[in-house]
């Protein structure tokens, strides 16, 4: 048995401690937001938080995350409407959306390291984030459209939230 | 006539032997100490308790005196050593698993000299040839904290050294041959902070013990001091100069490393370093770490090589996005997916949340050792600095895509030459026993 916080919410896992944490969010909790993709750590659609830093829950065992705070997609914002989030809805950015929970997630973590990303840093921290309907210059749009707004630019509406509870 | 003489030769050298063994065992025997009533809290200072904590966070006692999953202190630890398996020992005060029937007088003999409440004698993988240097005043504050903490009925199981290795009166010959008793000594030309660095390093925290390579029988070669070790299956690297790390361990590395677990110029902690400091040295007052800082940059001559932090940095880092490319070398592609969303560093200096590769220790040591340990294993949540969590690769990566990436690491983050037969070390270290806490 293994407590984790999970969206805000203290959560009993009975999955064994080798389990991939995947495994318990989807089969378990049945959170579904979170996709699995290769299973083995190399494609980014499993990506969640873990104390608010992208991690892939596809190979990440239960046990290596006992008392942390972890975040799926359901949790970034309590509405759906991070900066991200409304980026994407606002560009139109998923094609089919299988990968694009990991996505956001990943490009979550992207911005609170760098608020104002390159393109090699988009390039780099997105490498591992497979997107088979190459929706990748939408991504890269939508993410430099976020990042304007969480530094206060200008560039239209939506608020701007922070993900919950999780410092 | 002949006959005579042989007779008499033998009959010499049997008395001899026989001689020989009774001062031997004089010379080895040490009393028993009576046992006495568990005492109770009231007989202990609540500031001899409170800095018994601290003394025996700075010691990382729990590191050893648990087992995982196990009770703190309860014991039962498994220590490898090239000897055999060597459990630790129950040191709760439980009176009949436990030291609830130790005297302070057989706490402080057993700290000092390695000798048990019934006379025999410990085995030097409880370090009490660098205990001996504590004050009896820090031993008396230990004592009254291990007394106090909650009993556990525990029985460790039995070691499995071979005879006549187990014989404890033995290690009166290991004794006579490498442990000097005595407190530790100022060094007057030292400032007081050195030596209370130096006083935690030799003495309590006991970092020779993994840092400092042994000989044959065990003992640290004191002529080899912290010049590094191989421990568990992971490598203890040198903390002197010879540490190959790109950037020095200057004070403030260190002091964040002991502090918080991650050094962001040089990684996180895992392995067998975990419990020294998730638990131990993370919870001591400031000043202590900052005296090991000041010893051991001392040691490592780091200030002589700070000028060289900055260059070395931004080497590193220019480094950081290879891979992300249009690469077509399929090596890099693998790091690509599999790691560079984490580790990838924008300059000037690298986030501590981001291990930046080509700063880690564990690229430039001599061999992939520590590098295999970490992709296999990942480093969970109770590892490395709070909040920060890696996956194990090991049902993920293949042998050969463990090899590819550390060759590609070696080749693009280091100067160093390439490692050999890496994928067999990568079969070495999966099938050794995991890391036991």
């Amino acid at each position: 048995m293994t407590k984790l916080d999970l969206n805000g919410r203290i959560v009993s896992v009975r999955s064994p401690d080798d389990s991939p944490l995947l495994w318990a969010i989807r089969d378990e909790i049945g959170l579904t937001g979170t996709k699995f993709g290769c299973g083995i750590g190399l494609c980014g659609a499993c990506t969640v938080h873990v104390d608010g830093r992208a991690t892939r829950s596809c190979i990440t065992p239960v046990g290596a995350v006992a008392g942390a705070k972890v975040t799926t997609i359901e949790g970034l914002d309590p509405e759906g409407r991070h900066p991200l989030q409304i980026a994407w809805i606002e560009l139109q950015v998923p094609q089919c959306g299988y990968c694009q929970s990991g996505q956001i997630m990943q490009a979550a973590t992207l911005l609170r390291d760098y608020p104002n990303p390159t393109d090699q840093d988009i390039n780099a921290v997105m490498a591992g984030s497979l997107c088979r309907c190459m929706t990748y210059v939408r991504i890269r749009k939508a993410i430099k459209l976020a990042a304007t707004r969480m530094r206060g630019g200008t560039a239209g509406g939506g608020s701007v939230r922070g993900e919950t509870g999780h410092g | 006539m002949e006959d005579a003489l042989i007779r008499r030769i033998a009959i010499a050298i049997v008395a001899a032997a026989v001689l020989g063994l009774l001062g031997f065992s004089l010379l080895a025997w040490r009393p028993a100490i009576a046992p006495i009533e568990r005492p109770s809290r009231a007989n202990f200072p609540a500031e001899a308790i409170a800095k018994g904590e601290i003394l025996a966070a700075a010691g990382h006692c729990a590191a050893c005196h648990s087992r995982q999953g196990g009770q703190p202190f309860a014991g039962g630890y498994a220590l490898r050593t090239p000897f055999g398996t060597i459990y630790s020992t129950n040191i709760t005060p439980d009176p009949e698993t436990g030291i609830g029937r130790w005297s302070l007088e057989a706490f402080a003999r057993a700290m000092h000299e390695g000798v048990s409440l019934d006379g025999s004698h410990l085995f030097a993988a409880f370090p009490y040839d660098h205990y001996t240097k504590l004050s009896d005043d820090d031993v008396k504050a230990l004592y009254a904290y291990f007394m106090t903490q909650p009993p556990v009925r525990a029985t460790a199981p039995a070691n499995t050294i071979p005879f006549p290795l187990n014989v404890r009166a033995l290690q009166e010959g290991w004794k006579i041959l490498f442990f000097r008793s005595g407190r530790y000594r100022t060094d007057p030309s030292k400032s007081a902070e050195w030596n209370r660095g130096a006083y935690l390093a030799e003495g309590l925290s006991d970092c020779g013990g993994c840092h400092t390579p042994r000989n044959l029988l065990g003992a640290e070669k004191a002529s080899d001091a912290y010049a590094g070790a191989v421990i568990e299956d992971w490598i203890a690297p040198a903390l002197t100069e010879a540490n190959p790390s790109p950037v020095p361990w200057t004070q403030d590395e260190l002091f964040s490393y002991l502090r918080t677990g991650v050094g962001s110029l040089h990684g996180a902690t895992t392995g067998p370093m975990t419990p020294v400091i998730r638990g131990g040295l993370s919870t001591v007052p400031d000043a202590d770490n900052r005296a090991l800082a000041v010893y051991f940059a001392d040691i490592d001559h780091a200030s002589a090589r700070e000028s060289a932090v900055e260059a070395a940095m931004s080497r590193a880092l220019a480094t950081s996005h290879l891979g992300s490319g249009r690469e077509y070398d399929p090596d890099a592609r693998l790091y690509a997916a599999a790691c560079i969303a984490c580790h990838y560093n924008s300059g000037p200096a690298p986030l501590p949340a981001r291990p930046e590769l080509a700063l880690n220790s564990a690229l430039t040591l001599p061999e992939p050792t520590n590098f295999i340990q970490v992709v296999l294993k990942g480093v969970g949540n109770t590892e490395g600095g709070p909040g920060l969590v890696m996956p194990g690769y090991a049902s993920a990566l293949t042998d050969a895509d463990i090899a590819r990436l550390a060759a590609y690491l070696r080749r693009t983050r280091t100067d160093r030459p390439p490692w050999t037969d890496v994928e067999k070390k990568v079969v070495a270290i999966r099938q050794s026993p995991a890391t036991s806490q």
